[in-house]
């Protein structure tokens, strides 16, 4: 079968390697298109948009819009001395249809926000407008408020003008971005979400100590027990994990009421009086015991996995070698439970830090997280850019936190149940 | 784990330590769900054991929490529990096809940007569910699917594709390639293959996959928060409005129910395990 050139032929006489490439080739895109359905669901209706409450984060069109005349008319204005009288015809023209369309409280509180004191100037021409005279509108204006005179306020209005901003970030970490342009922090009594964010994080790593605290006695007891006994010991981590999280939540609510069982358990051996029982609800004690409860299988099965593979003669090994235990144990066991380690901590790390559902239910005001802040401004008070910015925040938190988590344990590695 | 007689008592007593503390986990973690089931018989309003049943009193206990979740007047159980079942089976459905297809790809040595797509497919699994329900509200809002079946069943689908990819993918990693390439040299189209072959091998990944993405759109309460309506109530939004407002041992007895439904997931899924380690040929 060999040609002239030495090259290998197949029957077709086609060169072997390239019908060999052409092979690969077919079984690539084969694969590829296995694979794509599912990839271009999620392309279109997850990625993406998560990409757009980016876009939704930094938009700032509102006063842009509230103001389309003004900004037109300022374009011409180098911002040095007071604008022209078109800008102020502009102006009017522009908050004439706001007071008339009852949307002027939107632009008096977000111009408050670049200049303080723009609320009650802004308050005053609203009410004086409607016996303005044709002509003559900058005159007009200078006379209803003497700060009407004054360049920095109409500098506030063209400094508003960007239809980007990222103004919503720093509000996340409590900072604004003040008259001068320099970023600041809020006063003291308004930094809520820097609270928040450390709360967040608080709740996370400690709900992970916990959880691994717990989880690896009871893992290593799973490895090592004779299969009978373990399979049957398994059910009690396993049961949780396929129980519905409001179930689990509901139980924790009933058991951490004041008149609950745990309380009446203290109250029974004496260690708190029966008229001073201890709130255990609606705070960050209920917060911590319930989320590490629910969490807790997160972390006993990706330890129990790696656990089952460490042969207990490495053990007796360092045993009979001359260590104690304790030796043997921190010698040689724990460190080759440290790829489960990894991944039982990164995992409940990483869930924990988004959680939503067990906060809100038993967390009351002080035991809510960043998530239920979310929540907050995408249903009740609707500002979904900030809500937007201030997930993505979290998301980028865990992005990294996954990223070190693929470098250290690999993605492939998640083992479920 | 009985200790040999040589054990040196200090040891001994370290062990029985780390026995009660297992003990104490283990109480820990399935405790909590037993309180449910005889406060759901309680004859009372209460959410707290009544004398009565301390004394296990007949009269203390009662089915009057079940008759109200069966029968109760403006009962938002049924509709729910039908949602529920409706958009957890379509999407649990869903997900199984694009999931098994995208493993079967994936697991091709063949695949290009193995890693990445990986990444990509079980991200869902990785955001938060509050980020993945803001993004997903904002898309079926501006596609008109939000507050219908079809943009909750379309959003769990997301949320369960991720596990199915991956059970079956490590159904696949244990897969003999070969015997797929008997079935072609004998003459079998590659659909015949599929469904005569592969398919019946990686059944039980697929079917423990098809378990976790039912649980979760069963379970599932942050992203339908964003997108149900009243028409689209499910068994974890009538839950949380439950809990919420008034902890009524009405909620208890649907708990119950959860419970036992998990009970027999949990079995299935245990049944399925050892069959696809037996068929793997995983001895143990």
């Amino acid at each position: 079968m060999s040609s002239d050139t030495g090259k290998i032929l197949t029957t077709d006489g086609i060169p072997l390697e390239e019908s060999l490439k052409q092979a690969e080739k077919k079984n690539k895109i084969k694969a590829f298109l296995l694979v794509a359905p599912l990839l271009l669901f999620l392309i279109i209706t997850y990625m993406i948009p998560i990409g757009d409450m980016f876009s939704r984060s930094i938009d700032d069109k509102m006063v842009t819009n509230m103001l389309p005349k003004t900004y037109k008319a300022m374009e011409k204005w180098d911002g040095k001395e007071l604008p022209p009288e078109e800008v102020f015809e502009a102006f009017y023209l522009d908050y004439k249809i706001l007071v008339k369309n009852k949307t002027a409280g939107k632009l008096q509180t977000q111009l408050n926000y670049e200049k303080n004191g723009f609320k009650s100037v802004l308050k005053k021409l609203a009410r004086k407008q409607k016996k303005f005279e044709e002509g003559n509108y900058k005159e007009q204006i200078m006379k209803v408020h003497k700060r009407w005179r004054n360049v920095e306020y109409w500098r506030a209005i063209k400094r508003r003008a960007p239809s980007y901003t990222y103004s919503k970030y720093l509000k996340g970490i409590d900072m604004y971005s003040n008259e001068d342009g320099k970023i600041v922090q809020v006063s003291e009594d308004r930094r809520i979400h820097r609270i928040l964010w450390i709360r967040t994080v608080e709740v996370a790593f400690f709900v992970t100590l916990f959880c691994f605290l717990m989880a690896y006695p009871i893992a290593h007891l799973l490895a090592t027990l004779p299969m009978k006994y373990s399979n049957l010991l398994m059910i009690c981590v396993l049961l949780p994990f396929w129980t519905s999280l409001l179930v689990r939540t509901a139980s924790w609510m009933i058991l951490l009421q004041q008149q609950g069982i745990v309380n009446d358990f203290f109250v029974w051996t004496g260690l708190v009086a029966d008229d001073n029982r201890p709130e255990m609800m609606y705070n960050k004690t209920g917060t911590y015991v319930a989320m590490t409860q629910i969490l807790l299988p997160f972390m006993v099965l990706p330890l129990y996995s790696v656990m089952k593979t460490i042969s207990p003669s490495l053990m007796r090994a360092g045993k009979s070698l001359g260590a104690t235990p304790a030796v043997a144990f921190f010698k040689v066991y724990f460190p080759l439970t440290i790829p489960g380690i990894g991944a039982g901590c990164l995992l409940v790390f990483i869930l924990a830090i988004g959680y939503y559902i067990t906060p809100a239910l038993v967390g009351g005001a002080s035991g809510t997280l960043i998530s239920n802040q979310i929540a907050y401004h995408m249903k009740s008070t609707l500002d979904w850019s900030f809500a937007s910015a201030m997930g993505l925040m979290l998301l980028t938190g865990v992005l990294v936190i996954y990223w070190i988590y693929n470098k250290l344990v690999g993605v492939d590695n998640i083992k479920l149940g | 784990m009985a200790l040999p007689k040589y054990t040196e008592p200090h040891y001994r007593i370290w062990h029985y330590f780390y026995l009660l503390v297992c003990g104490c986990v283990f109480f820990f973690l399935i405790a909590p769900l037993f309180v449910i089931f005889p406060l759901s018989f309680n004859a009372e309003e209460f959410l707290v054991f009544s004398d009565g049943m301390k004394r296990l009193d007949p009269d203390a206990f009662s089915l009057r929490w079940y008759k109200d979740m069966i029968y109760g007047t403006k009962n938002p159980w049924g509709l729910a529990a039908r949602n529920s079942f409706i958009i957890a089976i379509f999407a649990t459905l869903g997900s199984i096809i694009l999931g098994t297809l995208a493993a079967l790809g994936l697991s091709s040595r063949h695949m290009p940007y193995k890693g990445l797509i990986m990444a990509i497919l079980i991200s869902p699994m990785i955001v938060p569910l509050i980020i993945s329900g803001v993004a997903i509200f904002f898309f079926m809002a501006k596609v008109g699917l939000a507050a219908t079946h079809l943009g909750i069943i379309l959003a769990h689908i997301i949320l369960g594709t991720p596990f199915v990819v991956i059970t079956v993918t490590a159904t696949l990693s244990g897969f003999d390639h070969s015997i797929t390439r008997a079935a072609s040299s004998l003459g079998s189209s590659p659909y015949n293959t599929f469904m005569k072959i592969t398919l019946p091998l990686i059944l039980p990944g697929v079917i423990s996959g098809g378990l976790f993405a039912f649980v979760t759109s069963f379970d599932e309460v942050v992203v339908v928060l964003f997108l149900a309506g009243l028409d689209n109530t499910t068994i974890p939004i009538q839950m949380w409005t439950g809990l919420r407002e008034q902890l009524s041992p009405t909620i208890l007895a649907v708990a119950t129910c959860l419970i036992i439904l998990s009970v027999l997931i949990l079995l299935t899924a245990e049944l399925l395990r050892r069959r696809s380690e037996r068929l793997r040929g995983i001895n143990r």
